[in-house]
């Protein structure tokens, strides 16, 4: 059985890669390279799979999940400009999908005992969204 | 990976088969089958998947995907009667189930020139006629 949770953060970013030049930057990523930054209301859904406690009748507990996605996700990136207050995105851009990939690392690790992490949508907007489960990037 | 982007377009279409009746389509298509045609607004949700560019951190360039989608789909569907418009629908009976078909149809023409990168691919897509109804192709 697949489980599913909705959290949403709010949070500024610069699509700009140091690689590329600053014509470059503009031409890849658009508006979204303005040096400033801009931001917005992602909403995040993680997907759990396991099979429902025989005791409990849950296959993971929805309020613990709420504090694991509190500690891992929310609190570190809720109102934070995240090329400069989130590690991994001094050094790789905090596109849709590299925000996906980081979501997947902080919470894969966080649930054993016959329930895994299946699946993480992250929308960056209500048009745009990604979906990513681990697969090697 | 997969990225997913929604699109919008209005269009009308009347459901009517020439294979059949006038009796049989009024029973088989109901209010659908008015004459004069009705419309709906459409949303279109692309998915492609790929894996991703470690340089740019994309899948693909999301303005790449709108020109195409853009081009193929929404700019000759938008505002358009389908069964006049859209030479596919002359024929084709404009049921939500072949406009999918035919939207996926289209796309797959123009992917090759758009993405000249084969390792992002059209993972499918999701027609939604009205709120309470989306039909969903997978590749």
């Amino acid at each position: 059985m697949l489980i599913t949770r909705r959290a949403e953060f709010s949070a500024s970013h610069v699509c700009s890669s140091p690689a590329l030049s600053e014509t470059e930057n503009r031409a890849l990523y658009g508006a979204a390279a303005n040096p400033a930054g801009h931001g917005h209301n992602y909403v995040l859904e993680v997907t759990l799979e396991g099979e429902p406690d025989p005791v409990t009748g849950m296959v993971f507990d929805l309020s613990r999940l709420k504090e694991i996605l509190n500690e891992a996700v929310i609190g570190p990136m809720d109102h934070r400009f995240l090329n400069h207050e989130v590690p991994p995105f001094a050094r790789i851009v905090p596109t849709a999908e590299n925000i996906a990939v980081e979501i997947w690392r902080r919470l894969s690790p966080c649930f054993d005992n016959g329930v895994a992490l299946r699946n993480v949508r992250l929308y960056e907007t209500e048009d745009l969204w990604v979906d990513y489960s681990g697969e090697a990037a | 990976m997969r990225l997913t982007r929604r699109y919008r377009f209005c269009a009308s279409h009347r459901l009517h088969s020439g294979a059949l009746s006038e009796a049989e389509n009024r029973a088989l298509y109901g209010k659908c089958n008015n004459p004069f045609g009705h419309g709906h607004d459409y949303v279109l949700e692309v998915s492609i998947r790929g894996p991703l560019d470690p340089a740019t951190g994309q899948l693909a360039p999301v303005g790449v995907l709108d020109r195409l989608v853009n081009d193929a789909v929404i700019a000759p569907m938008d505002h358009r009667n389908l069964n006049l418009e859209v030479p596919a629908f002359a024929a084709a009976v404009p049921t939500s189930e072949n406009l999918a078909g035919e939207i996926e149809r289209r796309l797959r023409e123009a992917w090759p020139p758009a993405f000249s990168d084969s390792s992002v691919a059209l993972a499918g897509i999701r027609l939604r006629e009205t709120k309470r109804n989306s039909f969903e192709t997978a590749s």
